[in-house]
């Protein structure tokens, strides 16, 4: 059996931002003082003239970063994910999303596996405060393969885009022969009974579940869903048709992420039951990243049991 | 600049106010006060001081500018059109539904528009990202941006600042528009500002305190700005509000209303009064 190899998404973040560094696109990066965290320290090291630390101030970054978007840099700029969206929202939205500039949002330390610092740096909203805002790509890659390809997708796309990594070592999911495209899910195995769609670290607790569930005799569809706006209503809608019931799993509040756009989808063109699971409008708090994510529920345990709930629904 | 230059200017901003009141009187909406009393600053910038044409208003080495205090979008919208950005007959579609011409300004709809503002706060902060773009390149443009002194309440103007002087940035000129009065009442009142310059100079800025509306000190200050090098300058204006029509001019009631016909019809004739006198 091969080793399980295990990389956190800030970690392929900041490896991806050097590949796109030695490219001739005209590529800043700027970060708020966590320039070792977000992992964009390292691409200041290969790159020191390509980055600009803005200090302590994201809302100031965000707009510095739409004016230098404006004189035709691509901009990607970093900081966690609570202070990325939560703080800077209003700059996301105005300076950023409303001129529709080629700004580029490294949001690290998203969601609960942050671990010990507990509920102020745990962000589990900024998927829901993205989703808002006209026009904005919203990206939640599954693992270190994945996250490489959103980086390289990010700076191709014309647009604001925001990309969401996490803090915890999460084990590898993909081939390197995998291929992402922004806006397209990705069925990671067939089946017929019930689907689950999962996003981001979620992702290899949704094939362990389905490993159990198919260890039982029920046949899971398995979609992984790294773009969550725009979300690929097509493949929702043929999940929807295919399986008639569906699971969805997010290390995110239920309340506005990928559960809340796949049922969009799904209530309005092929209304079959979907379950959430995610943080269940919670706020977190301090603990081994691990364990919380046991605590919250959002492990396979607790997939396979809401599967069976689902498929409950379904007859 | 000679005394037949200073008037041409002066007869460009009293055009600018009368095109920007044709406008938010068509709308019967918009803010007067804070527009009419930058004119003299516009008409400066967009006709000695700022490298811009009309013909290629995206020219990738212009100069920029960002109406930080975006609420004062008519003034801007009028300059551009006398410069010739967009037709100047335009100004009568202001803020209406099929108009380009948003009430707070949109970078993708104007031409000569480099920074969709509104929010306050912001706008500054977009000017010095492309500040240092200019220095990142090694580019020689510059980069003018116009603040309200209410605006300045907020925090981000002063994350702007630390940084704008932390990066040396004396390719960037920020204009205070400090005529005393905001939606609530004298910024005094509400939650003062003062002392503008001495915070400004604190956060390593050359600073300058001008009359607002008399273009020879706008022309100073903007030369003096030019000759500072390593630092951002920081020019308090002291300009009047609601300049150029008597009920409007330092009245509090008249930052966000637009004038009935009469009242209208009133501003056209002491605005036109004021015209004829400069070109007499």
């Amino acid at each position: 059996m091969s080793q399980i190899i295990k990389t956190a998404t800030r970690d392929a973040y900041g490896k991806a931002l050097i590949e796109l560094g030695s490219t001739d696109k005209k590529i800043i990066v700027l970060d708020a003082d966590l320039a070792e965290a977000t992992r964009t320290g390292k691409f200041k090291k290969a790159y020191p003239e390509k980055f600009i630390d803005c200090g302590i101030a994201e809302s100031n970054m965000m707009s510095i970063a739409a004016g230098l978007a404006s004189t035709g840099y691509i901009v990607f700029a970093s900081s966690f994910a609570m202070f990325a969206a939560g703080r800077a929202f209003e700059q996301v939205r105005n300076s950023i999303g409303y001129p529709h500039l080629n700004v580029k949002i490294g949001a690290t330390h998203a969601g609960i596996s942050v671990g010990e610092d507990g509920a102020s740096h745990q962000c589990c909203e900024d998927i829901a405060l993205m989703r808002s805002i006209p026009g904005m790509v919203i990206l939640n890659p599954a693992d270190d393969v994945e996250s490489r390809l959103c980086v390289l997708a990010a700076a191709e796309h014309q647009g604001p885009v925001y990309m969401r990594f996490g803090r915890l070592a999460v084990p590898r999911v993909f081939d390197e022969d995998y291929k992402f495209e922004i806006g397209k899910g990705s069925i990671l195995k067939e089946g017929n009974d019930i689907t689950i769609i999962a996003t981001g670290l979620m992702v290899n607790e949704a094939m362990i579940a389905t490993q159990k569930l198919q260890d039982e005799g029920i046949s899971v569809r398995l979609v992984n869903m790294a773009t969550i706006k725009p979300i690929d209503r097509d493949l929702i809608i043929d999940c929807a048709k295919k399986t008639g019931v569906i699971v969805t799993a997010e290390e995110h509040n239920i309340i506005g992420g990928l559960g809340s756009a796949v049922t969009e989808v799904v209530c309005e063109s092929v209304p079959v039951p979907v379950i959430r699971v995610g943080v269940n409008d919670k706020f977190g708090k301090s603990g081994p990243a691990l364990e919380l994510l046991h605590i919250y529920g959002l492990d396979a345990d607790n997939i396979v049991e809401n599967c069976k709930k689902a498929l409950e629904l379904k007859k | 600049m000679n005394d037949l230059q200073k008037k041409e200017l002066d007869i460009f901003a009293v055009k600018a106010r009368l095109l920007l009141m044709e406008g938010i009187f068509n709308a019967k909406a918009g803010h007067p006060g804070g527009s009419l009393s930058i004119c003299e600053i516009l008409a400066y910038l967009y006709n000695c001081e700022m490298k811009v044409d009309p013909k290629n208003p995206k020219d990738p080495d212009r100069d920029r500018f960002v109406l930080s205090k975006g609420h004062a979008a008519p003034a801007l919208y009028a300059t551009l059109a006398l410069k010739g950005f967009f037709p100047a007959e335009d100004m009568k579609t202001l803020r209406k539904s099929d108009s380009y011409l948003q009430g707070h300004p949109n970078m993708n709809l104007v031409p000569g528009v480099d920074m969709s503002t509104g929010s306050l706060g912001q706008g500054v902060s977009a000017a010095v990202g492309m500040a240092l773009s200019a220095k990142l390149d090694k580019k020689d443009f510059r980069v003018y941006t116009i603040l309200g002194d209410g605006e300045i309440e907020e925090g981000q103007v002063w994350e702007a600042a630390m940084f704008a002087s932390a990066k040396t940035l004396d390719n960037l000129v920020v204009i205070v528009d400090n005529n005393n009065l905001q939606i609530d009442g004298t910024v005094e009142e509400v939650n003062s500002p003062y002392p503008i310059l001495e915070k400004f100079a604190a956060f390593g800025f050359n600073t300058i305190e001008i009359d607002g509306n008399n273009l020879y000190e706008i022309e100073d200050a903007l030369k003096s700005a030019r000759e500072t090098k390593g630092k951002p300058t920081a020019i308090i204006a002291k300009c009047l509000k609601g300049k150029g029509v008597s009920y409007m001019e330092d009245a509090v009631n008249w930052h966000g209303a637009a004038p009935n016909e009469e009242l209208y019809n009133q501003a056209v004739e002491e605005l036109t009064a004021t015209l004829k006198n400069l070109e007499a």
